[in-house]
């Protein structure tokens, strides 16, 4: 018997041989808890974690926090395992009118070290037991690196400056300047963008969402068949903006492509003129203050690339199937200083009049989606 | 262009053509002569469940819940017992019950058990997802559980993740979602396992959206996820989840769903591709036939009286034999085309909508159009069908009921139903009543008066 074996042999002896009680002593709980958190892919482990659920959701909602914890560091799959316990201990527990630890829960949620999503749990619990949650909380919430509960924080502040309005301008100027500085999403951004606009405050969508606008491109190469996506021409190898390739249908060489709105969009066809079955690249660079976690965010309805400083972040080989702000995300480090950012597009042989489409986006973040503060350098 | 990024709307949605009244209206449908027809049940649901996505023979046709289904063999498929007689519709429709959902979501509710079952998700990114269980009976919410997104989540703003419609085998329930996630329930809401499919699949997922719906036939969800990234289908057992077995399939987007095929005494699902249609062995995988065949990527194929109608250029019928052997084609009509709603047939009745919100009534056997009849809208949203009459709910949410002539040369809207939101998702009749889904709400529609 295998040792991955054993131990799971044994989880599920330990998981059987008793109940979940408030007084339940850690190693059960741990058992239980190990069994569901070793699910893995192709439907791994999922007979021990049976058993183990069904322990769990009978479990005493004094046993949530410790549910919580142990969901900080679970798969995405074992993950919504603890989740569908947790929800059903909620549940019965509240169906029978008894309350839930909010005491443990408060100091869980408080603690940003716990993973979002577990805290934005708890925090949803407090809200079903609490209606001043809301109110208590969600003001220190405001740079939450959980994306929903920020939002949620941003929402109240956006209330609050409407509930200003013309009586107090000022104040609710004050009030939509704080909330577009943690707004994440791009519908409370164009809200509180909207809002100060008709205060008299512009503010630049593109530079607020962190759109690079300039670029170097250069095409088209040859991608007859979508065979180009997998051929790594020239500046795939190092990036010469004086060099001159071999391209399609003759040489090519790099001009400038500037965004044409304040989405931050390129478009190909215009900066290339209009090709099927063509690749191109994009070229741009940034300077960063300092060494950080960066994420390259790209919208483009044809098949894309994307490197930072040579180092491939992501790929997709899809043509034409929607494209939306974020829709590829590359999660890199970037350095102190220059940095570089090249990307692949390519456009496929489709004859639709809805597959002309040869353009893209791309934003510089941080891992919240913030725009990267960067001074975006002309190539 | 004030920040709004939903990047060409629509586009995709060319491709991709998916499928307020208070308590106390009375719609009064009108005298709605029900007919028994020829049924499926491909599992053991009990008598007047609506299983899964287009009813218990994938097919859009109603099972009256005055009607036993009889066992006929393996299939349990009902046998013809009559052409006329009461149903529940005869006096007319009444709103039962409006609850609020907590999402949105173009999946079609199912019922089972008395409990009317629906998925939705919600969330600025979409990754929230839900299923709920409401009782048939009052609409109360009995139990609701929420899950993280695993597997991308962007859609056309149309659209949602929870576009496939759930589906039951009458003990356990069944929820697929456009991000790849299928989680298995008890009808207490107990979860039983958890799959996703794009951590198996990485490169699996369509950010116009997913909308195939599965199918469950035995102790096998059959569940067909086909995209430019990565394509399959796959059987996952029921009990466990694990998968009992898996075909590669053409890197393409589709959106249609797998359908029912009465194979002798057992029962095959269809699956197609924008080239060809299959019968596959759900307990097995083992593919029984394929014939090229031009499909749309979008309206599904529905089989009864041993024809297969496959949306695609028109409609084909194709007459399917026992076991492996290739169908053989009956009868092309390219004047018999579906848009997004997928064809209902029952009995000698065939019925397409096409993009121009025109319903078509032809022969079955023939393929020939009987008649034409023009409603309101556009329809993502496919109909059911009872006798000689069509429910339809057009995408801006206006209920239709259609009358179609004996002899199905003249048709006629006998009445509409506003409902006041946007609705993709399908009806669903069961015990007495038809259960319809919108953006933000769930209608119970019961017997009422006769206008």
């Amino acid at each position: 018997m295998t040792s991955k074996i054993f131990t799971v042999v044994m989880l599920a002896v330990l998981v059987g041989a008793s109940g979940l009680s408030a007084a339940t002593n850690e190693t059960e709980l741990s058992a239980v808890l190990a069994s569901i958190k070793q699910v893995g892919t192709k439907g791994a482990g999922h007979r021990a974690a049976q058993a183990a659920w069904q322990k769990l959701a009978d479990a005493d909602a004094a046993q949530l926090p410790a549910i919580l914890v142990a969901l900080d560091d679970a798969s995405p799959l074992a993950a919504n395992w603890l989740r569908g316990a947790t929800e059903a201990i909620v549940a019965r527990r509240l169906a029978d009118g008894g309350s839930l630890p909010t005491a443990a829960l408060e100091e869980f949620l408080a603690d940003r070290r716990h993973a979002p999503r577990s805290r934005r749990l708890a925090y949803e619990w407090l809200v079903r037991v609490d209606q001043t949650t809301a109110d208590r909380l969600l003001p220190g919430m405001l740079d939450d690196p959980s994306l929903e509960l920020r939002r949620d924080a941003v929402a109240q502040l956006i209330v609050q400056a409407s509930a200003k309005g013309k009586q107090d301008p000022d104040a609710a100027k004050a009030i939509l300047q704080t909330a577009l500085q943690s707004a994440r999403d791009l519908d409370q951004i164009n809200d509180a963008i909207r809002k100060l606009g008709d205060l008299g405050v512009k503010i630049d969508l593109t530079s607020q969402l962190g759109f690079v606008t300039h670029w170097k491109v250069v095409g088209p190469f040859d991608n007859a068949g979508g065979r180009g996506f997998a051929v790594a021409y020239p500046p795939e190898k190092s990036v010469d903006l004086a060099a001159t390739y071999p391209g399609k249908s003759g040489e090519v060489h790099w001009v400038e492509a500037e965004a044409s709105d304040e989405m931050g969009h390129v478009d190909l066809n215009r900066a290339l003129g209009t090709h099927k079955g063509a690749a191109a690249y994009a070229f741009a660079e940034f300077d960063s203050d300092a060494a950080r976690p960066v994420e390259l965010r790209l919208g483009s309805a044809n098949a894309s690339k994307i490197w930072l400083n040579g180092k491939p972040l992501e790929e997709a080989e899809v043509y034409h199937a929607f494209t939306t702000m974020d829709q590829y995300i590359g999660r890199g480090e970037c350095k102190r200083g220059k940095n570089r950012i090249l990307v692949k597009l390519c456009q496929n042989e489709q004859t639709e009049d809805w597959a002309a489409e040869w353009k893209f986006q791309l934003r510089v973040c941080d891992p919240t989606g913030g725009a990267l503060e960067q001074q975006e350098k002309n190539p | 262009m004030n920040g709004n990024d939903a990047n060409d709307e629509k586009e995709p949605m060319r491709r991709l053509r998916l499928g307020q009244p208070r308590t106390g209206k009375s719609f009064a449908l009108g005298a709605l002569g029900i007919g028994v027809f020829c049924l499926a049940m491909a599992a053991p649901v009990a008598s007047g469940d609506w299983p899964q996505f287009r009813g218990p023979n994938s097919d859009g046709a109603i099972l009256p819940s005055e009607i036993s289904a009889s066992s006929s063999g393996g299939n349990r498929r009902a046998a013809v017992t009559a052409l006329d007689g009461p149903t529940t519709f005869d006096r007319g429709l009444t709103i039962g019950w409006k609850v609020d959902l907590p999402g949105r979501g173009p999946s079609s509710p199912i019922v089972v058990g008395g409990k009317v079952i629906v998925t939705a998700s919600s969330g600025v990114r979409q990754d929230l997802l839900h299923v709920l269980a409401f009782d048939a009976a009052d609409g109360h919410l009995l139990w609701q559980r929420q899950f993280w997104a695993t597997g991308r989540t962007i859609t056309h703003p149309q659209t949602a993740n929870a576009a496939p419609t759930p589906t039951t085998d009458g003990n356990k329930i069944f929820a697929f979602f456009s991000s790849n996630d299928l989680v298995a329930l008890d009808l207490d809401g107990s979860l039983l396992w958890y799959r996703g499919l794009a951590q198996d699949f990485p490169h699996l997922g369509n950010d116009v959206g997913m909308s195939s719906s599965p199918l469950v036939v035995g102790d096998t969800v059959v569940v067909q996820s086909e995209s430019q990234g990565e394509s399959f289908v796959a059987g996952i057992d029921t009990v466990d989840g694990t998968t009992r077995w898996q075909l590669e399939r053409e890197r393409a987007a589709t959106w249609t769903s797998p359908a029912l095929l009465p194979n002798g005494k057992e029962m095959a699902v269809l699956v197609e591709s924008a080239k060809t249609i299959s019968a596959i062995d759900p307990a097995t995988g083992i593919v029984l036939w394929t014939h090229q065949q031009d499909c749309e990527t979008i309206s599904s194929a529905c089989a009864s009286g041993g024809l297969v109608f496959v949306p695609g250029k028109g409609m084909t019928a194709l007459r399917v034999g026992a076991g492996s052997a290739e169908p053989v084609p009956a009868w092309t009509n390219n004047q018999l085309q579906c848009g997004a709603a997928s064809p209902t047939v029952l009995g000698n009745r065939l019925y397409a909508i096409n993009r121009g919100g025109v319903l078509m009534t032809a022969d079955p056997a023939s393929g020939k159009i009987l008649s034409r009849t023009r409603l309101d809208g556009n329809f993502w949203s496919s109909p059911v069908a009872a006798k000689n009459r069509l429910f339809a709910v057009n995408f801006e949410g206006v209920g239709q009921l259609v009358e179609i002539s004996r002899d199905g040369s003249s048709g006629k809207v006998v009445d509409k139903i506003p409902f006041g939101e946007t609705m993709q998702a399908s009806p669903a009749v069961a015990g007495g009543a038809v259960f319809v889904r919108g953006d933000g709400h769930l209608w119970k529609l019961v017997a009422g008066t006769e206008k």
